[in-house]
């Protein structure tokens, strides 16, 4: 049993207690189950799984389930949904529906990946600043301090039209003005859990820094940790749609959720071709509603009291 | 609270000067000189070195940006690339539609957000409650400039309520009544994305403060369920709330550059887009550097307000 299982098993045998007066210490797997329980409850964070796992699927499938190539130019130049196109075709003669498919796939992309490298960066910063404490705390709060203060559309905008747009680009420059949040939010869990007895256990047992922190630590603040980056796959792809709709992120003729809203600026788009921009929002939409509800079924199943 | 006011400042100063060089360093990743990419490639090359003399960028990156900090600490941010007009001139020009359209917003998303919240609180875990809340992800959920062309497309194309862009109209006698028109889409969507975060706080906080002794006691006094709701529990659970807005500043300050995308709002965020398309580096320096001030200064105030307002705070 890792020191994991201890701090969620000390949690789940304080909702046992509350509940049935057990005395009995649940297991590690009945506290897993207890989460899964508490998740499926919460409806719409269920109907959010659903439909995220459609939408990855989606998305992994592009390739196989596009009608069309998304970069293929049809004989059919703004036109109407059809038989032949689902959901008509772009000015340039592209079909919208397949383009779509490549779009959740690429708004994906970025948001699982972004999430990832700041995550990681996040809690690493978050763990040595809360654990060293000192002036090496004070110097990382201060860069974190710095990094918050730039508005995020704007300080993203501006260093990823600097750097010019690629995939990469637009992933790293998301991640860089992200990781702020989830270090503070670690270095909070790891200042209260460095009193904790079983922590100072370890250490009185002259178990290595970093194993202290990653194996006794750290999984004291998953729970944290997992929430924060579920809402943050919602919010970048909402940031990278945004940039991608001021012509800034994914450049066509690469599709993007964004990109496919950028047209409707003008009028004519606007107001006589919907289905160039109606289904990529509603698909922006979704997939961020989704992400959201998942999130907060989360952050309720997973009881974050220290949230 | 003395100490604590002077440590606060003394801490902002350090995060200033880290500001200053993070705005520069993003500039300075750009590949390649902007003279070579904006001067026409018939002018002859010793011209062309004039112009980077005389723009400074011969020197040594560290003394570019010590030439630019000293600048800075005057109040000079440089002159544009593209208008050569100072950029304090520049953005001095912007920001009073921005503050007019972020202020507003920033107004209505509260006015929308605290009865929904209280309401929600009030009544919690009901079907009333669970709708807010729904309303709320959905109100955060949705992109902004989706919700903004769409309600272009229906109040201002289709219905012809309201004007689809600008901030006046075209001839027109630009009171307060013309921009008010203008102001009300742009406000509708921004005030949307902040009510919908600020609902979830403004409930939590109050559901908090509701499970208080403090309030079974006013209960047990016989004081109707509106008094105690309103005049015991709201005023506490507004507090953290007032933290809370200052973390809304980065992002109206970022929201707004979209919104005035859509809404041709001529404001810090269209600058912004123009000094983009035309590669001006030293506006783009100067908007970074002074959103990213503002930002600190609010953060500033509102830790000061904060410390004020709530007598529970420890200073050590």
């Amino acid at each position: 049993m890792n020191q994991a299982e201890l701090a969620w098993r000390k949690d789940a045998m304080d909702t046992e207690r509350r509940h049935d007066g057990a005395d009995d210490p649940p297991s590690f797997e009945s506290y897993a189950r207890q989460v899964r329980q508490r998740f499926m409850r919460h409806k719409v964070a269920v109907w959010g799984l659903a439909t995220t796992l459609l939408l990855l699927a989606a998305g992994l499938l592009a390739p196989w389930l596009a009608p069309y190539q998304p970069n293929e130019i049809t004989d059919a130049f703004s036109a109407g949904p059809s038989a032949d196109y689902l959901l008509g075709t772009d000015q340039v003669g592209r079909d919208v529906l397949s383009r779509l498919l490549y779009g959740t796939r690429v708004s994906l992309l970025i948001g699982f990946t972004t999430v990832a490298i700041y995550v990681l960066f996040g809690t690493l910063v978050g763990l040595i600043a809360g654990y060293y404490g000192k002036w090496i705390d004070m110097l990382l709060m201060r860069i974190t301090d710095i990094f918050l203060s730039f508005p995020y559309m704007l300080v993203v905008l501006v260093m990823v039209s600097v750097l010019g747009a690629s995939l990469w680009t637009i992933i790293i420059v998301l991640a860089l003005f992200k990781w702020p949040a989830i270090a503070m939010l670690v270095r909070g869990i790891v200042l209260s859990l460095k009193k904790a007895d079983y922590v100072r256990a370890g250490v009185a047992l002259g178990y290595s820094t970093p194993r202290i922190l990653l194996r006794h630590i750290l999984p004291g603040a998953s729970g944290a940790i997992i929430v924060n980056a579920t809402f943050g796959v919602a919010s970048t792809i909402l940031a990278e749609a945004g940039l991608s709709f001021l012509g800034m992120g994914v450049k066509s003729p690469q599709a993007s959720l964004g990109n496919m809203l950028h047209d409707a600026q003008s009028l004519t788009v606007l107001t006589e071709q919907q289905w160039l921009w109606l289904p990529a929002g509603f698909i922006i939409l979704l997939t961020v509603l989704a992400f959201n509800f998942v999130g907060d079924g989360l952050r309720d199943a997973l009881d974050g009291r220290q949230l | 609270m003395g100490p604590y006011l002077v440590r606060r400042l003394l801490i902002a100063v350090p995060v200033f000067w880290g500001i200053t060089v993070l705005s520069f360093l993003i500039m300075n990743m750009a590949p390649g000189n902007p003279v070579d990419m904006f001067i026409n490639p018939n002018v002859p090359p010793e011209m062309r070195e004039l112009r980077k003399e005389l723009l400074g960028l011969n020197d040594p990156v560290y003394v570019q940006y010590f030439k630019w900090l000293a600048g800075v600490l005057r109040g000079e941010l440089g002159y544009s690339f593209s208008s050569y007009a100072p950029v304090t001139e520049l953005i001095g020009a912007r920001i009073g539609p921005t503050l007019l359209l972020a202020s507003s917003s920033l107004a209505v998303g509260l006015i929308i957000a605290i009865p929904i919240g209280i309401l929600s609180a009030v009544k919690h875990n009901t079907r009333l409650d669970y709708l807010m809340t729904g309303l709320s992800f959905l109100g955060t959920s949705i992109p902004p400039f989706f919700l903004g062309l769409g309600l272009i497309y229906i109040l201002g194309v289709e219905l012809k309520w309201l004007p689809t862009g600008g901030m006046k109209t075209l001839g027109g006698d630009g009171g307060f009544a013309d921009i008010a028109i203008h102001l009300i889409m742009p406000v509708l969507v921004l005030g949307m994305t902040i009510a919908g975060k600020k609902v979830r706080y403004v409930r939590a906080s109050m559901l908090d403060v509701l499970g208080q002794d403090y309030l079974r006691t006013a209960r047990s006094k016989g004081l109707s369920e509106w008094a105690v709701t309103n005049r015991h529990a709201l005023r506490n659970a507004l507090i953290p709330i007032i933290a809370v807005i200052g973390a809304e500043i980065p992002l109206l300050l970022g929201g707004s550059i979209i919104i005035e995308q859509v809404f041709q709002w001529p404001g810090i965020g269209q600058l912004t887009m123009e000094a983009i398309l035309s590669r001006d580096y030293p506006t783009l320096m100067g908007l970074n550097l002074v959103a990213a001030s503002v930002v600190l200064l609010t953060n500033l105030l509102i830790d000061i307000l904060y410390a004020a307002v709530d007598p529970r705070i420890e200073f050590n």
